[in-house]
């Protein structure tokens, strides 16, 4: 009785100072003491960010090999790595919080944890490798800017290297579609059709309208999430449509107006049945990208146990090296 | 962290940026030894110039502090206010000291 007393005390008095340090907009680290609820929701959160990044990787690395330039390949290339990389720092995040990364890995490849629902959609043409750097890539950096004050500090310090990278992604793209535009009509037609295809789809990364993201209000009492969903949504709309205009590309929303008294331009309701279903597993790609991430992962089992023996064997000669002198 | 990649441990990179900077921990990584964890940590950590040279030391080699004994790890400098310059009156007309 006594001794479950004094570990109570003990657990208000380190709960107290995790509050306080929260409130005074510190940090807090890995070492630190933390509530199993903020330790948990945040390795789902960075997780769920890591797989994002690799699985990501995956609808553009399709172009790689048709990219129409030697310009645009070099292009494409350095952004797919910058995904993994991407990948990486937050994987290391996560482990900071006692997690494993394989352990991870296999969460994502049996299906045990998710990663963003965007990636589920198929890249059918060079526009659409614009239009998600201009408009996924654009989403991402909205969601991703707060976060690098997230009161975790290796996540937010993850975000601060990301979200630098980030604004290249977005730039490349932007720049790839403004070239497209100039050229022929067909070529005006892909980037159309790409940002019809895309536009939807960008506004749910947001996730869930406010009033159906439970999740919401503990998340933002702990200063892991800065913003609700739909502030971030309408702030993307915000950037998104004079970009829109400036490129010459319609968004395909007929609701969408400047709302004069709101400040704000007004658009319609993404269809949130599509949202569910994508997330629940029923997309167009989403069979293909667990299964090809699986491949790389178990193909690539055999470089990751030669690595590790060559490994052990230098050392075992370093050691008998070592000891004979 | 053993069951990890077939057993690669894991290493903390530390970075400098450039002349005159110290080292800075940027992160961590798995590697199988330590030049893998160079390599890797020059392919994830430096694609945009951010490092002149690089340090990677297994992460189980570090002997750090424990932020539960930090009150009293640190006590030892924190009652010796006579340590900092403030501490002492100078008068103004003595000028930048």
């Amino acid at each position: 009785m006594r001794g479950g007393m004094v570990q109570t005390q003990q657990t208000d008095a380190r709960q107290a100072h995790f509050e306080r340090t929260i409130e005074h907009e510190q940090r807090i680290e890995p070492a630190d003491w933390m509530p199993d609820g903020y330790r948990k929701t945040l390795v789902r959160q960075v997780a769920q960010h890591a797989h994002s990044e690799i699985i990501g990787m995956q609808p553009e690395g399709d172009w790689l090999t048709r990219a129409p330039s030697l310009r645009r390949k070099a292009i494409l290339l350095a952004k797919v790595q910058d995904e993994a990389g991407h990948g990486l720092y937050l994987y290391s995040a996560a482990e900071t919080l006692g997690v494993d990364r394989s352990e991870l890995t296999q969460k994502l490849i049996d299906g045990k944890q998710k990663y963003s629902s965007i990636f589920n959609y198929p890249t059918l043409s060079f526009a659409d490798v614009g239009v998600i750097g201009w408009l996924v890539d654009g989403a991402a950096i909205c969601n991703q800017v707060p976060l690098c004050r997230s009161s975790f500090g290796p996540y937010g310090r993850a975000m601060v290297r990301i979200c630098k990278e980030e604004s290249f992604h977005q730039r490349q793209g932007y720049e790839l579609l403004l070239h497209l535009m100039s050229g022929t009509d067909a070529q005006r037609a892909m980037v159309q059709d790409a940002t019809d295809r895309w536009w939807w789809p960008s506004l749910m990364m947001f996730g869930p309208p406010d009033d159906e993201s439970p999740n919401t209000a503990q998340s933002m009492a702990w200063r892991i999430k800065r913003d609700t969903n739909d502030t971030l949504r309408q702030r993307f709309v915000d950037m998104s449509v004079p970009q829109a205009q400036a490129l010459g590309v319609t968004l395909p929303d007929s609701e969408l107006r400047w709302d004069e008294a709101a400040g704000h331009w007004h658009f319609g309701t993404p269809d949130w049945d599509e949202f569910k279903r994508v997330v629940a597993g029923d997309g167009p790609c989403n069979e293909e990208r667990i299964r090809r991430r699986r491949e790389a992962h178990e193909e690539g089992a055999w470089v990751r146990e030669a690595a590790a023996a060559y490994a052990a064997k230098q050392a075992a000669k370093h050691a008998a090296k070592h000891a004979a002198r | 962290m053993e069951a990890e990649a077939g057993g690669w441990p894991m290493y903390e990179v530390f970075v400098r940026a450039k002349r005159g900077l110290n080292h800075v921990h940027v992160g961590s990584l798995h590697a199988a030894d330590d030049e893998m964890a160079l390599h890797h940590a020059r392919d994830v950590y430096t694609r945009r110039n951010e490092g002149i040279s690089i340090w990677v030391v297994r992460s189980d080699h570090i002997t750090a502090s424990d932020p539960n004994e930090r009150a009293s790890f640190f006590e030892p400098s924190a009652d010796k206010a006579f340590r900092h310059p403030t501490f002492y009156e100078i008068p103004d007309d003595v000028g930048h000291m």
